[in-house]
């Protein structure tokens, strides 16, 4: 298939159809559920709470330093899996590919859903693809829904989060949301901004280390880690102080942003989790954290507070205490 | 720049020890935007006061420049590229997003060059970057002008909206009900202006100026320079940003523009028209310019009920003391330029509001 491009027959389910899912997706993502080629998978799942969750991933640039669509495809699932306190299991994967996409490029992106989904323990176990003409689609759009399996008995939930608890992100953030933008403007620093796009499989067994501990967990992925902040805030209807000399941020986001206009606390992660937790064994999991790759940088940032509910306050380096705000719009460069 | 953690503290401390009080004003949306993310002006004691001024580029385009935008890209068979942060701003009728979503074709980039790229790539459709910004932008967008000339790119031109910051300095300092007692004066239209027209400015107004950096530590610092300054009597340009400004500037940006603009009167918002603080395609280039190439009329001035954006820009009052302000108008509805743009006063005001009490 070298050099071929994807035909609106590739999606007709016909012959050519059946080529694209033996030469492409089963070649890659070949799992006993996928083989069968059925309709759906039927899997076998123990007897606890299940958590699923469904993400729609549309990037420009398909290829960008850290990763690429299909690797953000199953990260971003698995780590939405990972929030709800659950073990993720299984994948589906639809395609929705525009005519004329070059299928090299569909090879390294399936090949990439494939090592990453390997490397998070999941099996992708069903899937579509769909052909649209040229011009209806941006190349290509994935879709993945995920299954995962609570081995906790405690529901993670902004519900549980009480005055006290302690404010854990799991490494420095802004870049990814720096990777996508420098690969876009065409910027260059001295130092590349590499995304942090990462499976976030492993954090799952703080749950079980630590019963009862971690009260609600979310990846700050669009709108960063300020607007879940927020999110939290509000859900819960407590009160945050967020300390900003404690935020990780590497040289290079903070510089790039100063550069930009940018502000890192609204620019996108891929591989971050916000982790709220109670403050009794917060210094082990940090400690616990810090022994894995993916989460090597975590620190506390700050603590859940009774007053100003819904609210989300960052005290600045220079001790001035501000609103942090959601993400109002989009967040672009300045111009000056 | 010193960082050590104890030297901001001793600046602020030298700030509170100030007895005389001062009225300072920032001309540069980064640090409108800077001095909000950092809380600085939350920590000052309440004689010295900080104004944002005119040094947003999205927020000083006066209404009627951004109602022809509007009109170029609905009434005629062209490409309109610009930057992110114009989509939003209200014209009298519709917003450029607005348009777009009428089925005019508007996209955003991120340099001039890319809109430049994107025209080669399409020779068949008629493209138009959307010059926005001061001394800062313009030196690309001169050198893009340039090289569209030598590349023989003939579906490519510039609307050029760009504005010169000093005339503009001037005017604001002409102005009577104005007061301010000293400037916080932008970094990086500095590091391409220099330090020479702020001398003639400190001179004829008697006002101290410092060109100022982006830290925390850096618009504290400048703050000193300025009380110190206004405590002596003085008026005199100060650098602060010596590790990026060089007090000639860059003379290579300035020639670009030299070459590629002509200074001619134009419209700000909040200012009025001012002679030669615009910058006009030149003769030698008029192929590349929009204005002539498409017989663009200057638009008239409507101005937007309620919106007071145009004394916000001077200084005049500031964000909160808008009726409109985190009302009617906020960052996802907003009346006036200063609440969309990423450099708006209005914007940091609301998005960096401090905790009271």
């Amino acid at each position: 298939m070298k050099d071929e491009r994807v035909l609106l027959a590739h999606g007709s389910g016909g012959l050519l159809s059946q080529n694209l899912v033996e030469e492409v997706f089963k070649k890659h993502l070949s799992n006993p559920h996928l083989d069968d080629l059925l309709d759906g998978a039927v899997l076998q799942l123990p007897a606890k709470n299940i958590a699923v969750s469904t993400d729609s991933f549309v990037i420009t640039p398909l290829f960008f330093p850290g990763g690429d669509i299909g690797k953000l495809a199953v990260c971003g699932t698995v780590n939405d899996l990972v929030a709800c306190g659950a073990r993720p299991l299984y994948l589906s994967a639809a395609f929705i590919i525009e005519e004329g996409f070059p299928i090299t490029e569909l090879r390294s992106i399936v090949a990439s859903m494939a090592e990453t989904a390997r490397l998070a323990g999941v099996k992708v176990v069903t899937g579509d693809t769909k052909v649209v003409e040229k011009g209806n689609a941006d190349q290509i759009y994935i879709n993945t829904t995920g299954i995962g399996v609570l081995e906790s008995k405690f529901i993670l939930h902004p519900l549980r989060v009480q005055p006290g608890d302690q404010i854990i992100i799991t490494g420095p953030i802004g870049d990814h949301g720096l990777a996508i933008l420098a690969q876009r403007q065409g910027l260059a620093f001295s130092t590349p901004a590499v995304s942090d796009c990462a499976a976030l499989n492993r954090i799952n067994s703080l749950t079980d280390m630590f019963p009862g501990q971690i009260k609600c967990m979310r990846d700050p992925t669009r709108g960063g880690l300020a607007t879940v902040l927020n999110e939290i805030a509000a859900q819960s209807q407590r009160g945050m102080v967020v300390q900003e000399k404690q935020i990780p941020i590497s040289p290079v986001v903070r510089g790039a942003c100063d550069m930009l206009g940018m502000d890192p606390l609204y620019m996108a992660n891929e591989g971050k989790m916000v982790i709220i937790t109670g403050p009794e064994k917060a210094g082990q999991i940090v400690c616990q954290l810090r022994l894995l790759k993916e989460t090597a940088g975590a620190e506390v940032i700050g603590e859940v507070v009774s007053e100003h509910p819904g609210m989300v306050l960052l005290e600045t380096e220079l001790g001035a205490k501000r609103i942090l705000g959601a993400l109002e719009g989009e967040h672009v460069p300045r111009i000056c | 720049m010193k960082t050590d953690p104890d030297y901001k503290n001793r600046l602020l401390e030298a700030i509170c020890n100030t007895i005389k009080p001062a009225a300072l004003m920032e001309v540069c949306g980064t640090h409108t935007m800077a001095i909000a993310r950092t809380g600085i002006r939350d920590l000052l004691p309440p004689h010295i006061t900080l104004l944002s001024g005119p040094g947003c580029p999205v927020c000083v385009t006066s209404q009627g420049d951004i109602d022809t935008v509007i009109s170029l890209v609905l009434n005629h068979n062209i490409t309109l590229l610009t930057f992110g942060d114009m989509m939003r701003v209200p014209g009298s009728e519709c917003s450029l997003q607005e348009a777009r979503s009428q089925g005019a074709d508007v996209r955003v980039v991120y340099s001039p060059l890319d809109a430049l790229q994107m025209a080669q790539n399409n020779p068949g459709r008629e493209m138009v970057f959307l010059g926005i910004g001061f001394e800062t932008t313009a030196p690309a967008v001169a050198h893009t002008i340039i090289e569209a000339q030598k590349l023989k790119v003939t579906n490519f031109s510039v609307l050029s909206l760009h504005k010169l910051v000093p005339p503009a300095l001037e005017t604001l300092f002409a102005d009577k009900e104005i007061k301010v007692d000293g400037l916080i004066c932008p970094g990086h239209v500095s590091m391409i202006i220099g330090l020479k027209p702020y001398q003639q400015l400190a001179a004829k107004f008697h006002q101290p100026c410092v060109v100022t950096g982006f830290e925390a530590v850096d618009i504290l610092e400048s703050i000193c320079m300025l009380l110190q300054q206004i405590g002596k009597g003085q008026a005199r340009i100060e650098n602060q940003y010596k590790r990026v400004v060089r007090p000639q500037g860059n003379p290579i940006a300035l020639k670009l523009l030299e070459q590629v603009f002509e200074p001619v009167e134009a419209r700000w918002r909040g200012l009025g028209a001012i002679p030669g603080s615009g910058l006009a395609v030149r003769d030698r280039y008029a192929n590349y310019d929009a204005v002539r190439r498409y017989g663009l009329i200057a638009t008239e001035d409507r101005s937007v009920k309620g919106c007071s954006c145009g004394s916000i820009l001077t200084g005049k009052i500031s964000p909160p003391q808008c009726a409109l302000f985190g009302r009617a108008c906020t960052p996802l509805n907003p009346v006036g330029p200063c609440m969309v743009s990423q450099e708006g006063a209005c914007a940091a005001y609301y998005r960096y509001a401090p905790m009271k009490g």
